[in-house]
Parts: structure tokens; sequence; C-alpha cells
């Protein structure tokens, strides 16, 4: 079974939605939508307090060429434009809209009906790229960059292959397993104009081993399509990290400080490449995703098909509500999530997964000292050092750390997970990288 | 509202602690503690014991005094010191001089680097070389141990208090002749020497519960074994006899492996274990001293910081970037 070569570790993968289909969220009444949703310029708004919008209407555009615009998932009234907090508390820009509450719902999945017409496979690539940059289509695998921008291939660089990250190596998050579950054709789909976005006849779908039903329902979906492959990888993280992935799947390696596409690779995660399906096929902006909400003390974890803009406590109110004995909430998985501190944020596109962790598994374990067991070493899935690059932050000799690589971490926190002494490896690398990038 | 925890990912751990790493190391020094008062007797149950007392003594009283630093005696550390410490003696040593030692290891080997994780060499080492080099009499005194002939047949193996030439001393003098019986002997620790390098087999299985339990790696004991190996048939000797006699598995398994004081990477670990074979059958054959694996140990410590200054990893897409 094809694994990425070098490190990595195996955390308890928890998929405790998996089997819990897709359920449809309402959105509230009071619909936020945050201009910086994507990496890259903020978006600009388009529309001023007051305005009536219709869903799928586009409420910002995009503020750049890495950037993409924002479109309301409902109908309504412009309230406000103005800061609000995010998720980890900061201000950020934000579109604010009244919904009308019959326009709240999330639009449907697509079903059988909705398959790919033969004529969408005769689009221009440049049309499909340009319906896809009008809909507003980010990275859903939570990095959240355009994916316009992926399939324009620089001069004198050319793509060989489509890969679509299937992968959902993050332990609990299962929004991806099901999408692939309930709308494989349509994901093998858009994989098919992702393909001939980018030129290219060949595309390989990466799927862990530790979903099966997925992994089948992709192979039925591909049966038919030439030059699609879906292939089982070990469960093993961060089997789904762009670097990783490429290198199980082709076996090369993304040069230091490069791109995929350097290796001939373009890589889309599976809920990118059903967004691509709805905004060309269907022409529909990307205003809704499936969000995996659960933790091990919530009454009813799910996986929720929600409109962007919903609070986040809206989403813990349909997986039973805040459990009593929570200590922390994280926005995506445990491995590589960020913490929240305002619950009343908003859903945005790079937002996979709630984890309601209870008190017990929120504190970090004691900080002893560093007994040199290279554990962190062998962990690391980029060949790094972290046990040096930590110390080399901690002592601020960041210009040392840029030497042995710390630019090339990816932090999934390997180290930190792997660290006995619990030492706060990975802290001290994103400090230095920041204060790196800072001096810039 | 409910207060809710804020960090940087990850936010699960895999919780094998340093704690359990530690433990480990303890319950796979038990098979080779029990071969040692298996074939020592009671005497062999007081040196470890002693050294035990003297290494944790030593690290509170330096901690609680000293340092001014909370309690770290659960950790383990200071346990696995004592024990490696006592299976580097002989049985008979005086528990004067055992307690010297365990004081010299804790106190110098280790905390006066500044603790746990901060040591440059092996402390049990640093213990049983101080000791070596200042008592080498009692330190290269061995008890008689019967033949295996008498175990096999039930008699009961008494070690009595005298003098008896270790097997690496014999072959150092000459004698190279192994015969069936004594390999037998060699495996199951009716043999002389220090009270932990008798039992190979229950080294062995020390080994394997490290490596399943993922607590080492093979990279140091394969390497060293392996070098070992290979210089004692490349200066005429025998092979099995090297790796089975003196305290070569011990170090291999438990003393080369010590977290602290090996390199970080898998590469250097292999380099620093073809050293520490080769130093150690170039001291068996040439040197005075018959045993060499824990002088091999700790010059090879020493060169750790600069293994892990020149020997990286490699890292993920640099190959290509050079091109």
């Amino acid at each position: 079974m094809k694994t990425f070569r070098r490190g990595g570790v195996h955390p308890d993968p928890s998929k405790i939605t998996a089997d819990v289909p897709i359920a449809p969220l309402a959105a509230s009444a009071k619909v936020e939508l945050p201009l910086s949703q994507c990496i890259g310029a903020p978006s600009v708004p388009v529309v001023k307090p007051g305005d009536a919008v219709v869903a799928g209407q586009m409420v910002a555009k995009a503020g750049g060429f890495v950037g993409a615009p924002v479109h309301s998932p409902v109908s309504g009234t412009v309230k406000k434009i103005e800061k609000t907090r995010s998720p980890q508390g900061l201000w950020q820009e934000t579109v604010i809209i009244e919904a009308d509450p019959e326009s709240v719902n999330p639009q449907p999945l697509a079903g059988r009906a909705d398959e790919l017409k033969p004529e969408d496979l005769k689009l221009e690539p440049s049309e499909i790229v340009k319906r896809i940059s009008e809909a507003g289509i980010v990275g859903l695998g939570g990095a959240t960059f355009p994916t316009h921008v992926k399939l324009s291939i620089p001069d004198g660089k050319k793509a060989e292959m489509i890969i679509i990250n299937g992968a959902e190596c993050e332990p609990y998050l299962t929004c991806d397993d099901r999408l692939m579950r309930t709308c494989a054709a349509q994901i093998i789909s858009g994989t098919k104009l992702l393909m001939r976005a980018v030129g290219v006849d060949r595309a390989i779908v990466g799927i862990e081993e530790n979903k099966p039903e997925a992994i089948e329902a992709m192979r039925f979906a591909a049966t038919v399509s030439p030059g699609i492959e879906v292939v089982e990888l070990k469960k093993r993280y961060p089997q789904g990290g762009e670097k990783q992935l490429i290198e199980a799947l082709t076996g090369r390696e993304v040069p230091m400080g490069g791109l995929p596409v350097d290796v001939g690779c373009v890589v889309d995660n599976v809920a990118t490449a059903y967004a691509v399906f709805d905004a060309v096929c269907r022409r529909r902006p990307l205003t809704q995703r499936v969000v995996t909400v659960t933790g091990p003390s919530l009454t009813n974890p799910g996986n929720f098909l929600v409109p962007f803009g919903t609070p986040i406590s809206r989403l813990i109110e349909a997986a039973g509500g805040l459990p009593d004995d929570t200590g922390k909430v994280i926005a995506g998985g445990p491995m590589m999530g960020r913490a929240v501190s305002n619950l009343d944020a908003p859903t945005t596109k790079g937002l996979g997964g709630i984890l309601v962790l209870p008190e017990s598994m929120s504190r970090r374990p004691a900080v002893q000292p560093c007994i040199r067991c290279a554990k962190c070493v062998e962990a690391c899935p980029m060949g790094l050092e972290p046990y040096l690059l930590a110390s080399l932050s901690r002592l601020g000799r960041y210009e040392d750390a840029a030497r042995r690589t710390i630019m090339g971490c990816i932090e999934c926190g390997c180290c930190s997970y792997s660290c006995p002494s619990g030492r706060p490896i990975l802290d001290f690398i994103k400090l230095g990288k920041l204060n790196l990038r800072k001096k810039k | 509202m409910k207060e809710l925890t804020i960090s940087l990912s990850p936010h699960v751990h895999s919780g094998r602690t340093l704690d359990r790493c530690m433990w480990n190391v303890v319950i796979a020094l038990i098979p080779t503690f029990a071969v040692a008062v298996w074939t020592f007797g009671a005497p062999a149950l007081w040196v470890v014991l002693t050294s035990v007392a003297a290494c944790l003594a030593t690290e509170y009283a330096i901690e609680r005094w000293l340092f001014h630093r909370p309690c770290t005696l659960t950790n383990g550390s200071a346990l696995i010191t004592g024990l490696l410490l006592g299976f580097n003696l002989p049985s008979i040593l005086p528990l004067w001089m055992v307690i010297i030692g365990g004081v010299v290891a804790v106190g110098i080997g280790k905390m006066s680097f500044g603790g746990l994780g901060q040591n440059i060499w092996n402390p049990a080492l640093v213990g049983r070389v101080f000791l070596l080099l200042s008592f080498p009499a009692a330190m290269t005194t061995w008890p008689a141990v019967q033949s295996g002939m008498d175990a096999a047949t039930g008699a009961t193996v008494q070690a009595d208090a005298s003098t008896g030439a270790t097997l690496l001393a014999q072959l150092n003098a000459g004698h190279d002749s192994m015969d069936g019986a004594h390999l037998m002997d060699m495996l199951v620790g009716h043999m002389n020497g220090s009270l932990g390098e008798v039992g190979s087999i229950a080294i062995l299985l020390g080994l394997v519960y490290l490596l399943c339990t993922r607590t080492i790696t093979w990279h140091i004991p394969v390497s060293v074994l392996a070098s070992a190996a290979f210089f004692s048939w490349a200066f005429g000797g025998n092979p099995l006899l090297d790796l089975l006699a003196g305290g070569l598995l011990l170090g291999a398994v438990f003393m080369a492996t010590d977290y602290v004081t090996s390199p970080m990477t898998h590469a250097g670990q292999i380099l620093f274990g073809i050293c520490i074979g080769a130093i150690t059958m170039v001291i068996r054959r040439f040197g005075s001293y018959p045993e060499g694996v824990s002088f091999a140990i700790l010059l090879m410590n020493s060169f750790v910081p600069l293994i892990n200054r020149y020997m990286h990893p490699h890292v993920l897409g640099e190959r290509r970037k050079k091109k």
C-alpha cells in the first residue's frame, strides 16, 4: 500500500461520525460573511448596507489575482459591513446580512440527476477556470488557496496530472469521507473538469485505507473514466499533506520552497473537486460546505451541510449542544486545527470541522527537559530536526534556524505529538517562522 | 460562558511520556537482573540495591538542596543509572565502593551538567570507569562460577568469592578456544564477569522488549554488534565469542542506546554504533584492558555533538533543489 517515505505518526483516528449521513443545517437569521476567507488578498465588498441580495449573489469581489469573491448563501438585506471577531478572536472585516427566513436552508447536494453533461467537457479550459474563479472556489482542505490560481500553470511549467486529496488523515474529521460516499460521481466529474482545465489526461485520487466505503464509491464512479485512478493509501498522519501525498502517489519530491506544479502535479481536495463540479455544471457559487461537528462528549455528533456565515455555536447546538465538560473547541482537526475562543464567529470556506474536546483532553502534558530521544526527528515527515529548530528559535537565532530549513516545516504537529517530554516544539518553530517572515 | 482553553496545535499527544520510556527500560532490565541474582546469588542483589539507592539518594540530595528543583525521582532515570551501574560491577565489590560509584555516576556524570538531558557521557559508565581507574584490582576480581554442566544436572550454582579470570581475560591471554559447553554457559549466564554481562539471552529479551515498545530503534544495537563482529573477524578473532563475552551486549543494548548521549539521526546513530564496535575490538585486541566497551561508548559519547552537527536527515525535496 502506498505511503510517504519518512516520518509520520499514528494518532487514534477517532472517526466517530464516519457513519453519520450529511444533514442539512439552516443558516441563522444573521449571516456573517468575513471578507478574508482565502489565503491572499481580502475581498472587496460590492454591496452596501441597505442593499437587497439574493442567494448566490456576489457580495464581495476578489481583492486581486490571488483572491476569491464571496457570495451570499441567502437572500436578504445587507445590514452592516463592519469588523467582527474571528474564531480566534481577531478582528476581521465582515458583511452582515439579515436573511429572509425562507432562504436560510442550504442548497441540496447534487443528486443522480445532476450529471456531467457532454457539452460541459467541451468547454474551453479558460472558460472552466473562469467559472471556478467567479464561483469563489478556494482549497477546501483547509489551506484556502484560490483554486483558479493553482489551475493557471505558470509559463515554463507543465502539469502532468491532477491529484485529488481524499486522504483525510486528520483524526475525527469525516466531512470528506461522507462527501465521497454521497457524491462520488460529482467529485469524479469535477476531477474531469480540473483535468480539462489544465490539459492533462491523468488523475490520481488518494484515499486512506480506513475509508473503505469511500474508496469503493469512488472506484465505482471512476470505472468508466480512463485516466482516473483511485489509490488506497496507508493510514498514517500526515498522509494528506500536499507534499506527502504527492510523494506517496507518484514518488516525486516537491522541491524545498517549490510548488507541486514543479513536479507536474496539481493537488485539490475532494470537496474542492465537488465545488468545481457545482460551479461549472450547475453554475453555483461556493456558499456552503460539509462540516464535521464532533467530539468525545457530544451527544449528537455529525456531518452537516451548512451555509457559510452560520455561527459555530449553532453547529454545536445541532450536535447536541456544548457538553458540560468542554475544555476546548477546535476549528479543524486535533493535529492542525486552531483553538476557538469566539463561538459566535461564523463558518467560512476553510472550516471543515469543529472538534469539541472535554476538559480532560484539553491540557498539554507537563513540560520536562529534552532528553534528546530523537523521536521528533523520526516523526518529522519533512526530514527536519524539530528539536534543533525549536531550540534555535527559542534562543532567537532565527537565521540559523532558516539555514536548517525551518521554513520547510509544514506545521503538521508530529514533533510535538510524539515528544515524550511534552515540549512545545511546534510552538517555537511557528514563532521562528513568524519572525523570519516579519524580517522579510 | 464557559472558559475555553486556547493553545496552538497539535491538540493531542501520543501519550508516550518520558516516564513511560524510562520505565520501559527498567522493565527491559528485569531479566538481566534476574539472571545476575541467579548466577551470583545474594551479593549481586546487594550490589544492585546499593547502587540504586546511592544513585537515587544523590539525585534527590542535589535536586533538593543544590538545585532547589522539584523532585524528579519518579521519572526513573536515576533508577536506570543505578541499575546499569550495578550491572557493570563485580558481585563481590565492597559496598562502599558501590556507593562511591553511584555518587560519581549521578553527581558528576549527570547532575554536574545540569541534570536529565544535559549530560555528555553516560552516567552509569562514568561511575563504572571512575571505579575501574580508582580500584583496578577490586573491579577486576570476579567470583568463580561453576560450569553450566552442574546447573544442567540440577545442582545449585554457588558463587564463591575466589578469584576467577573472565573469558575475555583468558582470551586476551591467548586462549582462543571455545567449545559448545562454553557457548551454552555464555548464553544462559554461567560465566564470570560483571553482574549484567553474563546473561546474553536475558539481555536479548530486553532488546526485543525495547524494540517492540518502540522505546529504542534497531540502529544503535545492530550497528554496534555488527561492527564488533566484523572487526573481531577482521582481527582474526571469533566473532560469536566476542559478541557474547564481556559487556558488549549489555553496552550495545542498554548503554549505547541512552537517549541523552546518542546521536539524533539514524545515520548518525549507525556511525556512532560502528565506531563503538570498532573501538571496542581495538581495545580488546590491542589494548591492555581485556574489556573496551565502556571506554568505546564514553569516547563516542564525546563525539555525539560533532555527529549531530554534521549528520542531518535528508530534507524532503532538498536533493532536487541542488540540481
